[in-house]
C-alpha cells in the first residue's frame, strides 16, 4: 500500500505557489471555488489509490488549527 | 378507448369465506396485488402452495410508475412463466446521454456483456407489467392451481398470533374475517399492515418533489436515457426523458421542495414545462401526471413472526437506479422457497430469519446506492453543488470524471456475502459466481441458456465432473444438471476460471449455495443442510 507523501516533494515550491495564485487571478469567488473543485478532482484521479486519498483527507482535516 | 389502467381486472366478487360460519384458514395470504404481491403469489402457486391475494383495488397500477426492469428480475420472471411477453413488449435500451446546462457532456453505452438471454434492462410501464402478472395468475388458475385474487378487499385489521394471523377484510358487502398461517405484506411504501402492527420504518427523508409525466408523442428522440443537470428548461433542477412502449415517454422533472403540489399537477402548469423541454411545436398528449417525494428507509426486521414484509412495504429507496420493484422481486424470489420448506416441515422456522439477513443486506446496498445518486442529483449544500458541477464540467473533456457522474447506479442483483446459508467456496473459481451470488447466465453448447436450465428446486450443476443424477438429504432433493465447458467458453469463463471442473450446489432461487472442484457426497449433503438452516 502506498503512503501519503508528507515530506517536501515539489522541487520549486515558490514557483508552484505563485502558479496556483496566478491561476485564480481575476476569478470571482464562485469561479475560484469551481476551479479548486476541478483541481481537487483532477489531482485525486492522479493519486487514484483510495488508501492514499483517505490519508490525504485525514491530513487536511487534521491541519485545521494548531498541531 | 378505455386505458389498461382504468379497466377492472379482478373486480370484487363475493367469496365463500364471507358466508362461512367460522373464519376460513388459508396457508398463505398475500396483501397487495402490485408487482411484488403478484410475483409472490405466482411463485407460491407454482410450488403448489394455495394462496389468496387481497387488494383494496381491482386494477393495475395507475400510471407508469416503475418503468425500468433489470436483467435478474427478468430472469426471475422467466422462472415465474411471464418474462417472455414482458421482454417482447418492453423497450430495450443501451445508450444514455448526460446533459449539463445547455450542452451534452457525454454519452455512455451500458455495454451489456454478451452471452445472456435477457437484456440489461427493459422499459415497461408498471401497468403492463402487472397485467402480464395477472394474466399469469389466470393461467395458473386455469391449470387448477389454488391461486385467487380478491379485488375490492381491504385489510382493516391484523391480529397476530403465534401460529398465524387473523385478518379483518372490508368489502362492498361488509367486513369478514379470515385466518392465515402466513401473511406476506406487499402493500407498498405506505403499508397499512405495517402501520396496524405499529412497526418502525425509519430512514432519511429527501426534501424534494418530482413531477412525473407520461406523454404520448410521435417524437424524433432515439431509444436512449437522457438525463439533464440544471437544464435551461428546468433551472437549478434535473430532468429525465425515457422511452416506454406504445409511443409513451416518461418525463421526470425535479421541482424542489417548496412548491404547491396541487397547482403544479394541473395540466395548464405541466404543459408549458413540457413545451420548454420538448420544444414549442412538439405534439404530445398527457397520459398521466403525478408528483412524488421519496425517502430512503427500511424496517429494522422484515419478518415479524408469521408476518413477512416484502418490496416497498419493507424498504423504500429513491427512484434513481431502478431499485424499487427490481429489489422487491428479489425479495419474494428469496422468500418463497424458504417458506415452502418451512411449511412442509422440511426446514426449521429459523430458515426464514435468513430472509431477513439476505434481503436486509440487499436493501442496505440499494439504499446506499440510491442515496448517493440522490446526493449527486440534488446537492444539499453549496460545496456539494460546487463539486457536482465540477464533475460535470470535467466529464465533457475527461474520461476520468465520467464514472463520478451519478444519475442513478442501475440495479444489479445483490450477492449474499456472509449469509449463514453459504457453504464452501473454491478459490480457483471466478469471484462473480461465489456462494451467495445469483446464477450468471451463459449460452450452452446445445443452443440453450443456462438460466433456462435452472429451476426452482435445489440442483447440482456439474461442469466436466461426475455426480449421481439426484441426491436426497433428509427429504430435500437436488437433481443434477450435467454440463460441459468444452463447447461453452462463457461457462468456462463464468464458472470454472482456473479450475478443471466444477460442482455447484444451486439454491431454488438460483443463487449459488456452495461449490467444489469435484463431487463429494458428504460435502454436498452438508451444504444442503447449511443452505436450509438445518446445519
Amino acid at each position: 500500500m502506498s503512503e501519503l507523501v508528507t515530506t517536501a516533494n515539489i522541487a520549486r515550491p515558490d514557483d508552484f505557489y505563485a502558479r496556483l495564485l496566478a491561476a485564480h487571478e481575476g476569478l470571482t469567488k464562485a469561479e475560484s471555488d469551481a476551479f479548486n473543485a476541478r483541481l481537487i478532482l483532477i489531482l485525486a484521479n492522479q493519486v487514484g489509490d483510495m488508501a492514499v486519498l483517505e490519508q490525504a483527507l485525514q491530513a487536511a482535516a487534521d491541519s485545521d488549527g494548531p498541531a | 378507448m378505455s386505458r389498461i389502467f382504468e379497466t377492472p381486472l379482478y373486480p370484487y366478487k363475493r367469496s365463500a369465506d364471507q358466508d362461512a360460519p367460522a373464519p376460513v384458514r388459508h396457508p398463505v395470504v398475500v396483501v397487495g396485488a402490485g408487482p411484488i404481491g403478484l410475483a409472490a403469489a405466482i411463485d407460491l402457486a407454482q410450488h403448489n402452495v394455495p394462496v389468496v391475494v387481497l387488494d383494496e383495488n381491482d386494477k393495475v397500477s395507475w400510471g407508469s410508475r416503475a418503468i425500468c426492469f433489470a436483467k435478474r428480475p427478468l430472469e426471475i420472471l422467466d422462472r415465474l412463466g411471464c418474462g417472455q411477453p414482458m421482454v417482447e413488449k418492453g423497450v430495450t435500451w443501451n445508450t444514455g446521454k448526460v446533459f449539463f446546462d445547455e450542452r451534452q457532456v457525454y454519452a455512455f453505452d451500458l455495454l451489456p456483456e454478451d452471452g445472456h438471454k435477457r437484456p440489461a434492462f427493459i422499459n415497461l410501464q408498471q401497468y403492463h407489467f402487472e397485467k402480464y402478472l395477472v394474466d399469469r395468475v389466470f393461467e395458473l388458475q386455469a391449470e387448477g392451481k389454488a391461486i385467487e385474487i380478491r379485488g375490492g378487499s381491504k385489510v382493516a385489521g391484523v391480529e397476530t398470533r403465534d401460529d398465524g394471523v387473523r385478518l379483518t377484510v372490508e368489502t362492498p358487502d361488509g367486513p369478514y374475517t379470515v385466518d392465515a398461517d402466513w401473511l406476506i405484506a406487499c402493500d407498498g411504501a405506505g403499508s397499512p399492515i405495517r402501520a396496524m402492527m405499529g412497526l418502525d420504518f425509519v430512514g432519511r427523508v429527501f426534501e424534494d418533489n418530482f413531477l412525473i409525466a407520461d406523454v404520448i408523442m410521435e417524437a424524433e428522440f432515439p431509444t436512449e436515457r437522457w438525463f439533464w443537470f440544471d437544464p435551461p428548461f428546468n433551472r437549478g433542477q434535473s430532468a429525465l426523458l425515457h422511452k416506454q412502449p406504445d409511443g409513451v415517454w416518461r418525463i421526470d422533472l425535479q421541482l424542489g421542495w417548496d412548491i404547491d403540489k396541487e397547482k403544479e399537477k394541473k395540466p395548464e402548469n405541466v404543459i408549458p414545462r413540457l413545451k420548454a423541454m420538448l420544444g414549442e411545436d412538439a405534439k404530445f398528449e398527457l397520459e398521466w401526471v403525478s408528483i412524488y417525494t421519496f425517502q430512503c428507509r427500511r424496517m429494522e426486521k422484515f419478518r415479524h413472526g408469521h408476518v413477512i414484509f416484502a418490496g416497498d412495504a419493507a424498504h423504500q429507496v429513491s427512484p434513481f437506479g431502478a431499485r424499487g420493484a427490481n429489489s422487491g422481486l428479489q425479495d419474494t424470489d428469496n422468500l418463497v422457497w424458504k417458506l415452502k420448506l418451512v411449511m412442509d416441515g422440511m426446514a426449521p422456522e429459523s430458515l426464514l430469519d435468513s430472509y431477513d439477513v439476505e434481503r436486509i443486506h440487499g436493501a442496505d446496498e440499494n439504499i446506499l446506492n440510491s442515496s448517493r445518486s440522490t446526493d449527486f442529483i440534488t446537492p444539499k449544500s453549496e460545496i456539494s453543488t460546487i463539486f457536482r458541477n465540477a464533475v460535470l464540467d470535467l466529464s465533457e473533456r475527461y474520461d476520468f470524471a465520467r464514472p463520478l457522474v451519478n444519475s442513478g447506479r442501475l440495479s444489479v442483483p445483490c450477492t449474499y456475502d456472509g449469509s449463514p446459508l453459504n457453504g464452501p467456496d473454491c478459490d480457483t473459481m471466478p469471484k462473480r459466481t461465489r456462494p451467495g451470488a445469483p446464477a450468471v447466465d451463459a449460452p450452452l453448447g446445445d443452443g440453450t441458456w443456462l438460466i433456462d436450465r435452472l429451476g426452482d428446486e435445489f440442483q447440482v450443476v456439474t461442469i466436466d465432473a461426475d455426480a449421481p443424477d439426484s441426491l436426497c438429504e433428509a427429504g430435500i432433493c437436488a437433481t443434477r444438471l450435467p454440463l460441459s465447458a468444452s463447447d461453452s467458453p462463457a461457462l468456462r469463463d463464468r464458472y470454472l476460471g482456473d479450475a478443471p471442473s466444477a460442482v455447484y450446489l444451486m439454491r431454488p432461487d438460483q443463487h449459488v449455495a456452495a461449490r467444489w472442484e469435484n463431487f463429494d457426497e458428504a460435502a454436498v449433503r452438508a451444504a444442503i443442510n447449511t443452505a436450509t438452516g438445518r446445519a
